[in-house]
């Protein structure tokens, strides 16, 4: 397996990458267009990157990905893709009938120039309905900019400071995570007694139930109502500032709604922020009922120390996610050794540090000098572990050649995840989520412990 | 069950009326007493509709290039399109020597703002370089993405002087994504690469074994390429290259030895068989190594071909051990499946070929079509004369290749090859349609609407398509399977895959899950209940 990657490190300094921990921004754009109810996202290129998309996302969510593309041919690179998209939009609020279409663009109509907005502008929409847009640039940052771009965008075409005073009301945007992860979030606001409005939110859309029927827009997402009152909202919390924070200033900049910044809530730590945060902003005491979740993950963490302590880990996959973890392995005493993102380190308009210096200033609490680095890929991230090795592997699928190469127990975590099911449907944040990610970590390494354990050390209890 | 063209007209009345006329001309509702009928295909998709197609870069790298394994493939583009042809259609391959096997890599120059600003051409070069130095592979190919034609790189040239700088052959494939109207441009592109540069330029004159074949279209999904293998070899056939599946540069370039061309999928792979047939003399096999009786008829009509009698019988014993170590556990299966109707929609070439699988198994295909595939595909190559260029396949260029004065030779005399035409698809393909019943009903570019209106028409047991729309379908409780990627089973050719996916299908109709769509509660009044003396329940 991956045989032809040597252990020692040749230096590329070409900008080219060899087995990537990222992909491009379009794919991001259709995911959080997705999180709006009654949104058909449209990819206006040639019908390849419509196609490629809907594959992966179906491929990591198993449920239906709808999304329609402007199809594009030479003629059309040649002449601008203007007509394309007037036709599309026509041709999709007829046949398909969606509320609103979200247009994303891609590397072709970037690089081309076409002018959405003024294409919007021209086309045939009925009464009642909405296209809405957002430059997608593959060329770009990573997927994860492409859903941060899409959720900005939500907010600039929706958003409205209408009330004088601000509501009682929080914005939570969730960031590039599994629609089981939305749910954990808005049940953790729930019983903070918080308001809140969640967006996007693709949970009742992408995990949608079986029913009998197909249903082109499912329940879920959030109400093109409910994105625009996002503007009188007291204050967003973005959780993750790759994904998230970009919409967040937009809204302070647009409807004055001031932004709290945190993490993605992976973790005791960064849960407990989250925690705090709507603690603070609503006045509010924190229910037994949260309390007593915190206090049974401390339990499992220190019940189960002895499985974690001092153990490396190497860590890669999306910066939001990958700075959870790799807060969530320090918090079991664990060593995260080398870490690694192919989205590039800081998040494009944000002043907030890097993704190295964050890691790095992390990774230092603990006394721990890992490899880190932004805008990597997969061979990097295997020839660091050849040369210094890990007892976990955690990432998404694309790491499973590298665990079997180097026979390293390995947690999937992030997106995509192509080989394993149930995933999108549970929590990775939240108390419960620290606790279900306590528990995958824990039976990797102790599958891995029984497997290798001659007869006479095969224990019956650990 | 059928349907009537009223019901057509009322699935097309919902689009604008230019799309309607359009659509009509993709469809046809089978009718072969009235002679026939023509479908159109290999065309563009409306903006706007949803549809399964892909582009020309898929069609290139993603399918024919992909497959093979000692080469590295490098993307020229954003990081997208390698990242989504990396490892998701599942050509498996393996090597003796195991660093010689870039199956799992995916290569991408990761194109920036300041390359699309500025040009690419300086890292692709920069890339290359790398790739050698790295994995020393014995070949590498450059697949262009849709930014690099519109922003001018000049691929060619990069890939010419990065040959020279290393002494190894760098392919340049200009497949941007939006040539054509699918990925059969793709497919059409990476065909003239091969055999421009590829075939032929190997050094041997004469293949090692006795009937030397080349195996053209098999993309080795799930294995079944092995599958194949094991059969052919086991008769006695010496397989000189496979394209692409589990294919190698070093296979390939001496495929110009082979005594006939096999081709599996004819639509992502006739133009090299076609040029074979043209540069050195070796006529072309269309074969169908899915379903039993398909795979019994395809190894008759390869020893036809080669017309030894030792052949033919060792053929024979072969298909005799074969069925009669598969048939009973064919026969299980078909009573689950016994009965039912399906629809049958993938690609190029497979939208055909599991119809007879289905059959077999007593499943009655309703509906079927491609999704990229040509007229000749549907009609057969008898309508290649009368198929019109338009602008879109104006954009893939042709190559012309002569006779080689030195390889050139005639594997059989025109008298024979005459008369073996008339009893064996000798360099002809009859399409699909000849093998639809009355009423069935063909569909090029199949779309999510019709997908949902011809469903709601025809109600099938079981949907053969790929993974957009399996979800879509299982949603409305009918089983989906993937005909692209096998739901990640396979080998689904030869003998052993027939089994494979007569288990596979009957597991679909039997699994217990389809029982729990309704909940009880939906099917039990919420108040029951006696009613006692005083009326209360």
């Amino acid at each position: 397996m991956l045989d032809a990657t040597t252990k020692e490190i040749k230096e590329r300094t070409s900008g080219g990458v060899i087995n990537p921990a990222k992909t491009c921004q379009p794919i991001g754009a259709m995911y959080a267009a997705l999180g709006i109810h009654g949104c058909l996202p449209h990819s206006h290129g040639s019908q390849g990157c419509c196609s490629f998309h809907r594959m992966h996302l179906t491929r990591h969510f198993r449920d239906p990905i709808m999304a329609s593309t402007s199809s594009f041919t030479e003629g059309a690179s040649v002449f601008g893709g203007g007509a394309n998209l007037k036709t599309a939009i026509k041709t999709i609020f007829q046949v398909y009938n969606p509320d609103l279409i979200a247009v994303h663009t891609t590397c072709l109509t970037e690089t081309i120039g076409d002018d959405i907005p003024n294409l919007i502008k021209t086309a045939e929409i009925p009464e009642g309905k909405k296209v809405i847009h957002t430059n997608t640039p593959s060329y770009v940052g990573s997927h994860v900019t492409g859903f941060s771009n899409m959720t900005r965008s939500m907010v600039n075409y929706f958003s409205e400071a209408t009330t004088s005073l601000k509501k009682e009301q929080v914005n939570i945007i969730p960031g590039f995570v599994n629609p089981g992860d939305m749910r954990e979030i808005k049940r953790i606001a729930k019983l903070m007694k918080a308001p809140f409005i969640m967006f996007p939110d693709t949970s009742g859309v992408v995990d949608s139930p079986m029913t009998g029927e197909f249903q082109m827009f499912p329940k879920g997402g959030t109400t093109q109502a409910e994105l625009t009152d996002a503007g009188n909202s007291k204050l967003t919390i973005a959780l993750g500032r790759f994904a998230s924070s970009d919409a967040a200033e937009q809204l302070d900049k647009k409807c004055k709604v001031p932004t709290a910044t945190l993490k993605t809530p992976i973790g005791i730590k960064a849960t407990d922020d989250l925690v705090m945060a709507l603690r603070q902003a609503f006045v509010t005491e924190v229910p037994y009922e949260l309390e007593e979740e915190r206090g049974q993950l401390v339990d499992i963490m220190t019940d189960t120390h002895f499985h974690f302590h001092g153990k490396k880990v190497a860590i890669f996959g999306d910066p939001d996610i990958v700075t959870g973890m790799t807060e969530l392995v320090m918090s079991l005493g664990m060593k995260p050794v080398h870490i690694l993102t192919g989205t590039p380190g800081g998040a494009p308009g944000s002043t907030v540090g890097s993704f190295g210096e964050d890691i790095k200033e992390l990774v230092g609490m603990a006394g721990i000098d890992a490899n880190i680095k932004a805008a990597g890929d997969l061979f990097t991230l295997h020839q660091w572990i050849k040369n210094e090795p890990v007892d976990l592997l955690i990432g998404n699928t694309y790491g499973k050649f590298i665990a079997r190469a180097e026979d390293i127990p390995f947690v999937r975590v992030g997106f995509p995840v192509l080989d394993r099911s149930v995933h999108s449907y549970m929590p990775i944040v939240g108390y419960r989520g620290a606790m279900r990610l306590v528990e995958m970590i824990s039976g990797a390494l102790l599958d891995r412990q029984d497997r290798d354990a001659a007869d006479e050390d095969f224990e019956l209890v650990m | 069950m059928a349907i009537t063209e009223a019901q057509l007209e009322e699935i097309l009345a919902k689009y604008p009326s230019k799309l309607q006329k359009n659509r009509k001309k993709h469809i046809i509702i089978n009718n072969q007493e009235c002679g026939a009928q023509t479908i159109e295909a290999n065309t563009r998709t409306a903006p706007g509709i949803i549809t399964n197609r892909g582009c020309a870069y898929a069609g290139c790298k993603g399918v024919v290039l992909g497959p093979l394994k000692d080469m590295v493939h490098i993307t020229h583009g954003p990081i997208g399109c390698a990242y989504y042809t990396w490892g998701t259609r599942r050509n498996k391959a393996r090597t003796e020597d195991l660093a010689q096997n870039f199956i799992n890599y995916a290569v991408s120059t990761d194109m920036q703002e300041s390359d699309i600003v500025f040009g690419g051409e300086k890292k692709l070069a920069k890339v290359i370089d790398e790739v050698v130095e790295n994995f020393h592979p014995k070949a590498i190919t450059v697949s262009a993405t849709c930014p690099v034609g519109l922003i001018g790189d000049d691929i060619n040239a990069v890939a010419k002087a990065a040959e020279e700088r290393h002494g190894i052959p760098v392919l340049a494939f200009s497949c941007e994504g939006y040539k054509g109207v699918s990925q059969s441009a793709g497919h059409h592109i990476a065909n003239n690469g091969l055999m421009d540069k590829v075939i032929g330029a190997g050094t041997m004159e004469k293949a090692n074994g006795k009937y030397p074949i080349n195996l053209l279209g098999e993309y080795n999904i799930g294995g079944d390429g092995w599958e194949v293998e094991r059969i052919l070899t086991d008769i006695g056939y010496d397989i000189v290259a496979v394209m692409t599946g589990d294919g190698s540069y070093e296979d390939l370039k001496n495929a110009h030895v082979s005594e006939l061309n096999l081709v599996q999928c004819h639509r992502s792979i006739n133009y090299i068989a076609e040029m074979l047939e043209v540069k050195y003399g070796t006529p072309w096999l269309k074969v169908n190594f899915i379903g039993v009786q398909s795979t019994i008829e395809t190894l008759r009509n390869m020893a036809e071909y080669f017309g030894d009698p030792a052949l033919k019988a060792r053929t024979e014993e072969v298909i005799a051990r074969e069925v009669a170590r598969i048939e009973p556990m064919m026969e299980q299966y078909k009573k689950v499946c016994e009965g039912k109707t399906a629809f049958c929609f993938v690609g190029g070439s497979r939208g055909h070929h599991y119809q007879g699988l289905f059959g077999e198994l007593g499943i009655d295909t309703v509906l079927a079509g491609y999704e990229f595939a040509h007229r000749d595909d549907y009609e057969g190559r008898q309508v290649l004369p009368d198929i019109k260029t338009d602008a879109d396949s104006k954009n893939i260029p042709e190559l012309h290749v002569n006779q080689d004065p030195n390889r050139f030779k005639l594997k059989l005399s025109p008298e024979k090859m005459a008369e073996l035409k008339d009893r064996i698809p000798l360099s002809y393909y009859a399409g699909m349609y000849v093998d639809m019943k009355e009423g069935t009903i063909m569909v090029d570019d199949l779309n999510h609407y019709e997908t949902e209106e011809f469903i709601k028409l025809l109600k099938p047991d079981i949907f053969a398509s790929g993974i957009k729309d399996k979800y879509v379908v299982q949603k409305m409780g009918i089983p989906a399977k993937q005909i692209h990627s096998y739901d990640y089973s396979g080998p689904y050719a030869g003998f052993n895959g027939a089994v494979n996916f007569a288990r596979d299908v009957s597991m679909g109709f039997a699994s217990p899950t389809w029982n729990f769509i309704v909940p009880p509660w939906k099917e039990e009044p919420l108040l029951t209940g006696k009613v006692n003396a005083e009326g209360v329940a």
